[in-house]
């Protein structure tokens, strides 16, 4: 029973990470029509991020993440206006092309940068201890579920509540209509991939503490998509839903079936992958999603 | 521009014909010749380059039969390598099979598993297809890596060489003419499939599946038969490779290989198999320069240099041909054709 709490504890917390970076995914493709395959690239671009302040520099948490979210945005910023800004009206193997030659050019810039060696910032971060029953849960986990709720809630207001983030909303639904209501769309997108950014970043620095940096990190983005074709794409409550869905069900899986397994399993590595199959031959537009209805 | 002012066409098969001219006739001649003599004037180290040039360009033509001509975007091709290489790899280690009789069967168990994984692109499209592709990669190496009894595992299987009339293709020369005439079959049928009855409906598809499926092509028969062939030419490709280097280990077979050939179909131009082959060619080149230059510049600036290196010139290439030249190399051979067509007098 306590391993199978400890498993549904730490699936949980994963749970919540996945959520963030799918959250990050539907943004963008909603506001902008773009698959972005780099956001696990902005994953792991947070790790590091989180390792130079916290580790380098010896900042408190609370000041890493302010200045890690300062240089997420200007990433976001400039790989819209470099990358994505000329694609506009391009076909989807393009835009899709674009963000897979945009996260290899990321994941080369952090291997220059940071050696691509595996880095952790464990007993960095403040102790916070918490007790489920007979469990302790590891600080690093409770920061990360803290940081992604108040993220959400926050993206939730800012979604609600603003001017910029009804635009956001009103061009997810169309955008000749916010067009020719005055509002600059390609401000729209850059806002956006912004955001998705800092949300990519803010994850990374979740899970580079809990289970370290390196830069096959990245594939978290991929193992993210399960939890997107879950919730359906055009969802974000779903997407919170499916990813601890996805979470748990993973590190159950992996920790009760992995030692029935010949060559040791690693099934947590390929268990979202199984999802996405399921997910697409059974209920492609997933469980939240709308189906899509196309016109020649 | 396809074929020089002057050139008529009095029947149907004339019209449709690749090869129009006398010089086409001869500069193919010459070109085959060329392939043909090649051992005699290179070295072992450019047989090797060529030998995975022409292995890349099979694999290629495949996806870009899939991709380019029926729309189904795959970024598991390498993960189909792997099927038919392990399936040809144990057929001929365990089992003792030939391999002109395991190559076959390669081809056909990388079909069937393109099948099996095409069978999400009955329901759904674009992105979506895509996720199914890339999960193909990661379950079919997974599966690959559990089997460790029959596929060797992470440690690998060696693989035997193939023979001929007790004539074993060990040095590099002899296996290049094996893999180049089958890179030449593979093209023959490639530039053949796209004008044939099951190649219009591709391209049909690839422009409105829609109205393709009012127009009576049958949608369902159609996209898997597509990922068929994509997958036969990674099956085919993956078995020359591991018998190539007589090792298969799935390191042979990298999710970033996956992406790197869509860049090379990018490259070369969607859609045209001129294009396939100058892609998988150009960036095979390049990839071969940054192995020469890479040593250099790592001493020069850090140790991780030149793997950092590598994939930002690989990123950046996607990029500014998906910028500046979306068509491709294709294109800018066509239009070098035209030009020299054309010149002085542009008429």
């Amino acid at each position: 029973m306590t391993f199978f709490l400890q498993l549904v504890i730490s699936g949980f917390t994963l749970g919540m990470v996945y959520a963030l970076i799918a959250i990050g995914f539907v943004i963008i493709l909603k506001c902008s029509k773009a698959f972005n395959i780099a956001q696990g690239h902005f994953v792991m671009i947070g790790g590091y991020l989180g390792f130079t302040f916290l580790v380098t520099f010896h900042m408190p948490i609370w000041a890493s993440l302010l200045v890690a979210i300062a240089a997420a945005i200007v990433m976001g910023l400039l790989v819209e206006r470099l990358t994505l800004r000329p694609l506009v009206g391009q076909p989807v193997l393009a835009v899709i092309m674009m963000t897979i030659g945009l996260a290899t050019v990321l994941e080369g810039l952090a291997t220059l940068i940071w050696g691509g060696e595996y880095k952790t910032y464990h007993g960095v971060l403040p102790k916070l201890t918490l007790k489920i029953g007979e469990i302790s849960v590891p600080s690093e986990m409770t920061i990360g579920v803290i940081v992604s709720v108040v993220t959400v809630v926050i993206l939730m207001i800012i979604f609600r509540y603003t001017k910029s983030g009804l635009a956001m909303r009103a061009t997810a639904e169309d955008e000749q209509v916010v067009q020719s209501a005055g509002i600059r769309v390609t401000t729209i997108y850059a806002l956006s991939w912004a955001i998705a950014c800092v949300v990519g970043v803010i994850s990374g620095i979740i899970l580079g503490g809990v289970s370290g940096v390196m830069v096959g990190m990245s594939q978290v983005g991929l193992k993210a998509f399960a939890v997107v074709l879950l919730g359906g794409v055009n969802s974000i409550g779903g997407a919170i839903f499916a990813g601890i869905i996805v979470g748990v069900l993973e590190n159950v899986a992996a920790g009760y079936l992995d030692p029935l397994l010949p060559a040791g399993g690693g099934l947590a590595n390929v268990f979202p992958f199984i999802i996405i199959i399921v997910v697409l031959i059974f209920r492609p537009y997933g469980l939240f999603g709308l189906a899509e209805i196309e016109r020649i | 521009m396809e074929v020089p002012s002057g050139t008529f066409s009095q029947s149907y098969a004339q019209d449709m014909a690749i090869f129009r001219t006398r010089t086409h006739w001869i500069l193919l001649l010459a070109f085959l010749a060329f392939l043909f003599t090649c051992p005699l004037y290179f070295g072992d180290r450019i047989l090797t380059i060529m030998t995975i040039i022409c292995i890349t360009v099979i694999s290629v033509l495949g996806l870009n039969i899939l991709t380019g001509y029926c729309n189904q975007i795959s970024i598991g091709h390498a993960g189909f390598m792997a099927v038919g290489a392990y399936t040809s790899g144990i057929l001929t280690a365990h089992f003792g099979w030939s391999f002109w009789a395991a190559l076959p069967c390669a081809a056909l168990m990388a079909g069937m598993v393109g099948i099996l994984f095409g069978l999400p692109s009955l329901r759904v499209k674009g992105f979506y297809l895509i996720m199914a592709t890339i999960a193909a990669q990661f379950i079919i190496i997974w599966f690959i890596l559990q089997f460790r009894n029959i596929t060797g595992g992470g440690d690998g299987l060696a693989v035997p060489k193939p023979e001929i009339f007790g004539f074993v293709l060990k040095s590099k020369g002899s296996y290049f003419y094996l893999v180049m005439i089958i890179a030449c079959l593979a093209t023959f049928a490639a530039k053949n499939i796209v004008r044939t009855r099951v190649g219009r409906a591709f391209i049909a598809i690839r422009d409105n599946e829609l109205a393709a499926e009012v127009m009576g092509v049958n949608l369902w028969a159609y996209n898997l038969l597509a990922f068929f062939i994509g997958c036969v030419y990674a099956g085919v490709a993956g078995s020359l490779l591991v018998h190539y280097v007589a090792f298969a280990s799935v390191d042979q077979f990298p999710f970033m290989n996956s992406v790197w050939y869509l860049g090379m179909l990018i490259v070369g131009g969607m859609g045209s198999t001129v294009g396939a082959i100058l892609g998988a060619v150009s960036l095979k080149l390049l990839d071969e320069l940054v192995t020469v230059i890479g040593p250099i510049i790592s001493a020069a600036v850090a140790p991780q240099a030149a793997a950092s290196l590598s994939l930002i010139i690989r990123g950046l290439i996607i990029i500014i041909f998906l910028i500046f030249e979306p068509r491709g190399l294709a294109h800018r051979w066509q239009m070098a054709k035209a030009y020299y067509r054309l010149w002085p007098f542009s008429h």
